[in-house]
C-alpha cells in the first residue's frame, strides 16, 4: 500500500498518502467548529440509522422468538379446508365438515417424519377448590404435550402416559390459577372441581409471562379424552405435530395430510400449516418495516452530507489565499483537490464511527431498559449506514474540492 | 556570454474590468540571464507584479511568448506548469503567506511534501535550512510566534527548499523595518552569490540600487532597462 503510493509519488510528484493525511487531519483540527459541527451532524444521521433498523430488526426477532417459542419443527393440523393454503388468520374460524379425532391423532404416530405430537382439545369451564370460584380455560392434551411445545413445569409432573382415549382425573394448572385459586396454600395433591368432574392437581406448569405464544398461566390442562367428554366434543381443536428436524417438516406435512385425508374417505378436509410458513410471513412484514425505517434513516445522512458540502465550500473561501500559496508552491489542481477531498472523507469517517458508537450505546440502552427486546442493529444496516456517511460526505466534498482546484492563483493569493 | 534563462517577447498582459480595459503589461520585451540579480521597480499599478505572476507562471499573457531554460512555457498544461512552479521556481512574498497551522520546519518542508518527496530526505534539508537561516531554535514554532524577520526567513527557506532556478520576490521587505529588511535582502544576495537568479520587486530606490540591474515599469511598459542602456551607451 504505501511502496505503491510512493512509487505514484515518485512517478507522478503527487502528495504521498501519509503526508496528505495529515495535511487534511490538520486543517481539519485547525477549526474545530466547524470540525465538531460536520462530525455531530454526521454522526447524529448514523446514529439514527444504528437505533432505528435496532429497534425494527429487535421488534423482528422479537415476534420470530415468540413464535419459536411455540415450538420447534412444529406441524398445526387444524380441522377444515382452507382455500388458499398457506398460513391464513381465516383458519382459525373455518368450519367442521367432518371431525378430528384422537383416533386421527394416534394414526399420525405412524408418519415416518413424525416424532411425536400432541392432540389439543379447548374449552372454557368453571373451575373451583375451597368455595373460590373462576371461569378458566381448559385444554385436554396428552402427555408429550409440554416436549412439542417447549413448556417447563414449576412443580409435580405433566399429565402421565397412557391409553388417550380414557385418562386419569389428573390436572395441571397454569401459574396464575394457583395463585387465584391456592394463594400461599400447597396446590400439588388437591383436588379441584373443573365443571362437573373432579381432579387431582398433579402439576403446576411454569409461569410463561406476557408473550404472542400461547399463555399457559391461566390454563387448567386435563387429559384430552376427558376434556372432549366435559364439552360434550369428539373433535380436536388441533394437532400439534412435532417433526423429526428441521429437514423433516415438508414430509411430515405430506405424510400428515395423505394419512388424514385417508381415514376421512379420500376427502382433504383438514388444513396444515407449518410454523416456518408463520415465520416467514412476519420475517417479511417486519424486515421491509425495517427497511423503511432505514430508509427514512437515512435521508438524515443526506441532510448531513449537504451540510458537509456547505462547510467546505465555506472552508474553501476562507482557506482561499492557502490554496493560492499552494498552487504558487508547485501543488497541482489533483493535489489540492484530493486534500479537501481527504478532509471531507476524514470528517465523515469520523462522524460514522461516532455515530456508530453512539447508536450502539442507544441500543444497548434500550436493552437495558427493556431486557426482552433484542434491540440490536443488523449488520447489514450498519455497514449501510457507514457505508452511505462516507459515500454521501466524499460525494457532497467533491464540488467544494473542485472549486478549491480551478482558484486562480494570482487571485488567491491577493486575497487576505 | 551566459545562457538566456527567460526570454519575454511581445507580451501583453490586459484585465478586463467590466467594460473598460486595463492594460497591466505591454508589449514587453525581456530576457534575463541565469544568476543575474535584477530590481523591478516603478510607481504602484504600473505592472511590477503581474510581471513577477507571469514569470513565475501563476499568470498568462494575452498574447507573447514566454520561454524559461529554452522552453516555451506558455504552451505548458496546467500540470506542467505546476512541476516548473515546483522544481524551479521560489516565491518570496510581501505578507510571507505562511500556512499558520503548520510549524515553522513543516513550513519549510511544504514544497516537498507537495511534490511527494519522501520524509526522510525531508527531514535531513529542512534541519540543514533551519541551520543556515538561523532558525534551529525555532523549527517547531508556529508563524505567529515568530516575529516578522524570522516569519521572512522560513518563507525564504521555503522558497528555497527545492533548490530552484530563480527566486521571485514581491517586496520582501515591504512588511519589515529596515534592519530586519536589510537582513533579509543580504539573505537573498547571499544565494544569488550562489548562481541562483534574484528578482526583487521594490518600491525602495535605495534595495532597488543594490542589485545589478534596474528595470523601472510606468503604465505597464518596460521605461528604462540599466542593461540596456550600459549596452547602448
Ligand atoms: N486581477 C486584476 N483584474 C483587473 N485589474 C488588475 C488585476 N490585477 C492587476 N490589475 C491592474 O493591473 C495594473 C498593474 O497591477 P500590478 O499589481 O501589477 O501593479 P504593481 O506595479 O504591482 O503595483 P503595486 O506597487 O501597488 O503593487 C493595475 O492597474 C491593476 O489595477
Ligand atoms: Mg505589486
Amino acid at each position: 500500500m504505501f511502496l505503491v503510493s510512493w512509487w505514484f509519488a515518485f512517478l507522478f510528484r503527487i502528495m504521498r498518502a501519509p503526508d496528505l493525511i495529515r495535511f487534511a487531519r490538520d486543517a481539519a483540527t485547525g477549526n474545530p467548529l466547524r470540525t465538531s459541527l460536520l462530525v455531530l451532524a454526521m454522526a447524529i444521521g448514523v446514529a439514527a440509522v444504528v437505533v432505528l433498523t435496532a429497534l425494527g430488526d429487535g421488534a423482528r426477532r422479537y415476534v420470530v422468538g415468540e413464535f419459536s417459542s411455540l415450538g420447534t419443527n412444529l406441524v398445526i393440523v387444524l380441522p377444515g379446508r382452507s382455500q388458499t393454503g398457506g398460513f391464513n388468520p381465516g383458519n382459525a374460524i373455518t368450519s367442521t365438515p367432518r371431525d378430528l379425532t384422537i383416533d386421527d391423532a394416534q394414526a399420525l404416530l405412524r408418519a415416518s417424519a413424525v416424532h411425536r405430537l400432541a392432540p389439543l382439545a379447548i374449552g372454557t369451564s368453571e373451575i373451583s377448590y375451597g368455595g373460590r370460584l373462576r371461569e378458566v380455560m381448559v385444554a385436554g392434551t396428552t402427555a408429550d404435550y409440554t416436549k412439542v411445545r417447549n413448556l417447563k413445569l414449576a412443580q409435580g409432573r405433566f399429565l402421565g402416559e397412557g391409553d388417550w382415549r380414557r385418562g386419569a382425573a389428573e390436572a395441571v394448572i397454569g401459574a396464575r390459577v394457583r395463585d387465584e385459586l391456592f394463594g400461599a396454600e400447597a396446590a400439588l395433591g388437591q383436588l379441584i372441581r373443573v365443571g362437573d368432574r373432579r381432579f387431582r392437581v398433579v402439576g403446576i406448569m411454569a409461569s410463561t409471562g406476557q408473550g404472542l405464544g400461547m399463555n399457559t398461566d391461566e390454563l387448567v390442562i386435563v387429559p384430552v379424552a376427558l376434556a372432549q367428554a366435559m364439552f360434550n366434543s369428539n373433535t380436536l381443536f388441533r394437532i400439534l405435530v412435532e417433526a423429526n428436524g428441521r429437514e423433516a417438516i415438508e414430509a411430515a406435512k405430506a405424510q400428515v395430510t395423505e394419512i388424514v385425508k385417508q381415514r376421512h374417505e379420500g376427502e382433504e378436509d383438514v388444513t396444515v400449516i407449518t410454523q416456518d410458513a408463520v415465520l416467514a410471513t412476519f420475517d417479511k412484514l417486519l424486515g421491509a418495516l425495517t427497511l423503511a425505517v432505514a430508509g427514512i434513516a437515512a435521508i438524515s445522512l443526506a441532510v448531513a452530507g449537504i451540510l458537509v458540502m456547505n462547510v467546505m465550500l465555506v472552508s474553501v473561501t476562507q482557506r482561499t489565499s492557502e490554496i493560492g500559496l499552494l498552487k504558487a508552491l508547485g501543488a497541482t489542481g489533483a493535489t489540492i483537490r484530493n486534500a479537501f477531498l481527504t478532509e471531507a472523507a476524514m470528517l465523515s469517517l469520523a462522524g460514522a464511527v461516532l455515530g456508530y458508537l453512539l447508536g450502539q450505546a442507544g441500543a444497548a440502552l434500550i436493552r437495558q431498559l427493556y431486557p426482552v427486546f433484542p434491540a440490536y442493529p443488523p449488520d447489514w444496516a450498519v455497514v449501510a449506514g457507514l457505508g452511505t456517511a462516507l459515500l454521501t460526505g466524499i460525494l457532497f466534498g467533491v464540488l467544494p474540492a473542485r472549486q478549491a482546484a480551478r482558484l486562480d492563483p494570482v487571485q488567491a493569493l491577493a486575497k487576505r | 556570454m551566459s545562457a538566456a534563462l527567460i526570454g519575454l517577447s511581445g507580451i501583453e498582459r490586459i484585465f478586463q474590468l467590466g467594460d473598460s480595459e486595463v492594460h497591466a503589461l505591454r508589449h514587453l520585451e525581456l530576457r534575463i540571464d541565469a544568476g543575474e540579480y535584477v530590481a523591478v521597480m516603478g510607481p504602484s499599478g504600473s505592472g511590477k507584479s503581474t510581471l513577477l505572476n507571469l514569470l513565475g507562471l501563476l499568470d498568462h499573457p494575452n498574447t507573447g511568448t514566454y520561454r524559461l531554460e529554452g522552453r516555451d512555457v506558455t504552451t505548458l498544461s496546467l500540470d506542467e506548469q505546476a512541476r516548473v512552479r515546483s522544481e524551479r521556481i521560489g516565491f518570496v512574498f510581501q505578507s510571507f503567506h505562511l500556512v499558520p497551522r503548520l510549524t515553522a520546519a513543516e513550513n519549510i518542508a511544504l514544497p516537498m511534501t507537495l511534490a511527494g518527496i519522501d520524509p526522510a530526505q525531508r527531514a535531513v534539508r529542512v534541519t540543514q535550512a533551519l541551520k543556515d537561516y538561523g532558525l534551529s531554535d525555532r523549527a517547531s514554532h508556529r508563524p505567529n510566534e515568530l516575529s516578522g524577520g524570522q516569519r521572512q526567513r522560513v518563507a525564504i527557506a521555503r522558497a528555497t527548499i527545492m533548490q530552484p532556478a530563480m527566486i521571485l520576490a514581491d517586496e520582501p521587505t515591504g512588511n519589515l523595518d529596515r534592519a530586519t529588511g536589510e537582513d533579509v535582502m543580504r539573505l537573498l544576495e547571499e544565494l544569488n552569490r550562489h548562481g541562483v537568479t534574484l528578482i526583487v520587486v521594490t518600491h525602495d530606490a535605495v534595495l532597488g540600487a543594490r542589485a545589478r540591474r534596474q528595470l523601472l515599469m510606468e503604465d505597464g511598459e518596460l521605461r528604462h532597462d540599466s542593461a540596456r542602456q550600459a549596452s547602448n551607451a
